[in-house]
């Protein structure tokens, strides 16, 4: 039991985290532009590598250099949206959706570029793990991971609900029609679901790169269980998008917990399959996810 | 000699080209003439590469093999395994809407993907298949049978291209058209929409298999770096948009010319410095890129826009 919570629970907890910010950027960005951004992943790595550069010159926490990683990533996404998606705006959304096929190509071949192919650590060597009351043993980084993504949520959750901001990204995405007529700037919405999207992804990004380590495919290998996430949260629920990331990553994990004899339920190798097969289940019998988001 | 050696270059850049050219029709039926996202292509692919490979080699004791079937064979079971493979996907998936299909596609590729590293007793795993057959290959051997592969390829062209724009101008090709332009209008005319799509798609997954057996013919040797997702994926979707998507012959042309780009670019980046040679794949991934956003902005009808046949009035 305390093996299942250490060594299952606890790393399903911290790539749910992953997915949970990663996945909030697609579900906004499916809710409101109406297409699936394919780019998301890579959007992380230009984010994780822009911390990973400014380590390299400011002695600091990567954590702390997050907002390097941020702007990075934001100003990736702002050029993308103005110079790529907004002249296909007009067309049927599966044009921005090759487009976005494109743009991760773009961005990884970028990656690869400036920061070579190979796998770069944020910080090298290896750190105990902490352990409380003699039985938990949690590494340092997944309780950061775990609890800062538990403050953004909370965050995240107070701007949707009750800045006009955010209030105008939720009736955008539910109702875009009503919104236009209400006077929403819908450009301004948009710009801004780029912003926190990509924010988001930015941080992401950075806690995959440090659980494991930086390279080019970084992002991209964690694309479909951020789909998979949005899809169970329901399409334009940013909240229900965090449930839907902790949820993949959680059940990612603990399907090669050793269930029912000793072994793995689930061959670890196989391990990325289980979000793949949650989301095709729940687009055939339950396509608006868990919190009722938008069908398309 | 130097020309003799450019010679077979164009030979070799040829044959790759029209292993391209095949799936580039293949995504011709799926997208071009129904409409269906499908982003695992190389998946598909690979199937029909490993299946091909498999079938054809002597035994070994690293993977499933030693049937030594002919390469005929090969080729009709790679079609056969894709199809199927295209089958067990479609059942599930081709209900989704394009967006949800894309991302089905894309985790089904990675998925094969998993497989084919992981089952070493069916692929030796990341070691590959090596030993795969060539036809004739008993009879000529060094350049003179890239000549005859070139042939080969280019029948299996010839043969896709013809069943391909039969399916088009048939009543069958038409309906599909009229499903992608207006589902509710075909479904409303009492066409079994899922039933066409799932038609579309396995007859789109088997000719790509086709293409992957192929290519495995061609190269011998078979790992699954051969099937890198995003550059046969990729590449693919970049052919038929600037082919001009829903024209067969589009999707021939617009292969064949983003492929002498594409090959064009290696012999440039090969004159680099060495500290940039490995660099100069990256800018060229970056280049087709960039191509795709042009060419959906500014070009998206393609070199060879579709062209509705006429309805025959008698």
């Amino acid at each position: 039991m305390i093996d299942f919570i250490n060594l299952y629970l606890v790393p399903g907890l911290t790539i749910g985290s992953v997915y949970a910010l990663g996945a909030v950027g697609i579900s906004m960005i499916f809710g409101i532009l109406r297409f699936a951004h394919f780019a998301h992943g890579d959007l992380m790595t230009i984010g994780g590598y822009g911390v990973l550069t400014a380590v390299w010159f400011i002695p600091l926490h990567p954590l702390l250099l997050l907002p390097v990683g941020m702007a990075l990533a934001i100003g990736a996404a702002l050029a993308v949206d103005e110079f790529f998606y907004k002249p296909l705006r007009k067309l049927p959304t599966i044009y921005t959706v090759i487009a976005s096929f494109g743009v991760a190509l773009i961005f990884r071949s970028l990656a690869q570029l400036f920061w070579s192919s190979g796998n770069q650590v944020f910080v090298s060597g290896v750190r105990p793990p902490m352990v409380f009351f003699d039985t938990f043993r949690i590494s340092e980084l997944h309780l950061q991971v775990i609890i800062l993504t538990l403050i953004i949520a909370v965050a995240l959750h107070f701007f949707l609900t009750r800045s006009k901001l955010g209030r105008a990204m939720r009736a955008v995405s539910d109702e875009p029609e009503l919104a236009a007529v209400a006077g929403l700037d819908t450009e301004r919405v948009v710009r801004w679901t780029w912003v926190i999207g990509a924010a988001l992804a930015a941080t992401a990004g950075v806690f995959a790169g440090m659980d494991t380590s930086m390279h080019p495919n970084l992002g991209w290998n964690l694309l479909l269980a951020m789909f998979a996430a949005a899809v169970l949260g329901g399409i334009g629920k940013p909240m229900g998008a965090i449930a839907g990331g902790l949820i993949i990553g959680i059940a990612e994990e603990t399907a090669t917990f050793t269930w029912l004899s000793d072994e793995p339920l689930i061959s670890p190798s196989y391990k990325s399959a289980v979000a793949f097969f949650i989301m095709v289940a729940l687009l055939l019998f339950r396509p608006q996810g868990l919190f009722k988001g938008r069908l398309l | 000699m130097e020309l003799t050696g450019l010679f077979f270059y164009l030979v070799s850049v040829l044959i790759a080209g029209g292993i391209y050219a095949v799936l580039c029709l293949a995504l011709n039926v799926q997208w071009g003439m129904g409409g269906l996202f499908n982003a695992g292509i190389a998946g598909f692919f690979a199937v029909g590469a490993y299946t091909s490979a498999i079938v054809t080699t002597a035994v070994s004791t690293k993977h499933l093999g030693g049937f030594e079937l002919p390469i005929p064979f090969g080729l009709v079971a790679a079609m056969i395994v894709a199809g199927v493979t295209g089958w067990v996907v479609a059942k599930i998936c081709v209900r989704l809407k394009s967006d949800y299909l894309a991302m089905a596609s894309v985790g089904i590729a990675e998925i094969l993907r998993l497989v084919i590293v992981n089952e070493s007793w069916l692929t030796n795993g990341s070691l590959g298949i090596a030993g795969v057959p060539r036809p004739f290959g008993d009879l000529v051997q060094g350049r003179e049978a890239d000549l005859l592969y070139l042939a080969m390829v280019w029948l299996c062209v010839l043969a896709v291209y013809i069943l391909c724009q039969r399916l088009y101008v048939s009543p069958w090709g038409r309906t599909l058209r009229a499903i992608r332009d207006n589902e509710d209008s075909a479904r409303a005319a009492g066409k079994d929409v899922d039933w066409f799509r799932l038609q579309t798609f396995v007859i789109g997954c088997a000719i790509m298999g086709l293409a992957g057996a192929l290519s495995a013919h061609y190269f011998k040797f078979l790992s699954p770096s051969a099937t890198e997702p995003l550059l046969v994926t990729f590449l693919v979707w970049v052919m038929l948009m600037a082919g001009g998507s829903g024209n067969n012959k589009g999707a021939i042309v617009g292969a064949l010319a983003i492929w002498f780009i594409w090959s064009a670019t290696e012999i440039i980046t090969s004159r680099l410095p060495p500290e940039w040679i490995t660099r100069s794949s990256y800018i060229r991934m970056l280049l087709v890129g960039l191509l795709l956003q042009f060419v959906l902005q500014k070009f998206r009808s393609g070199l060879i826009p579709e062209k509705s046949p006429k309805i025959r009035s008698d």
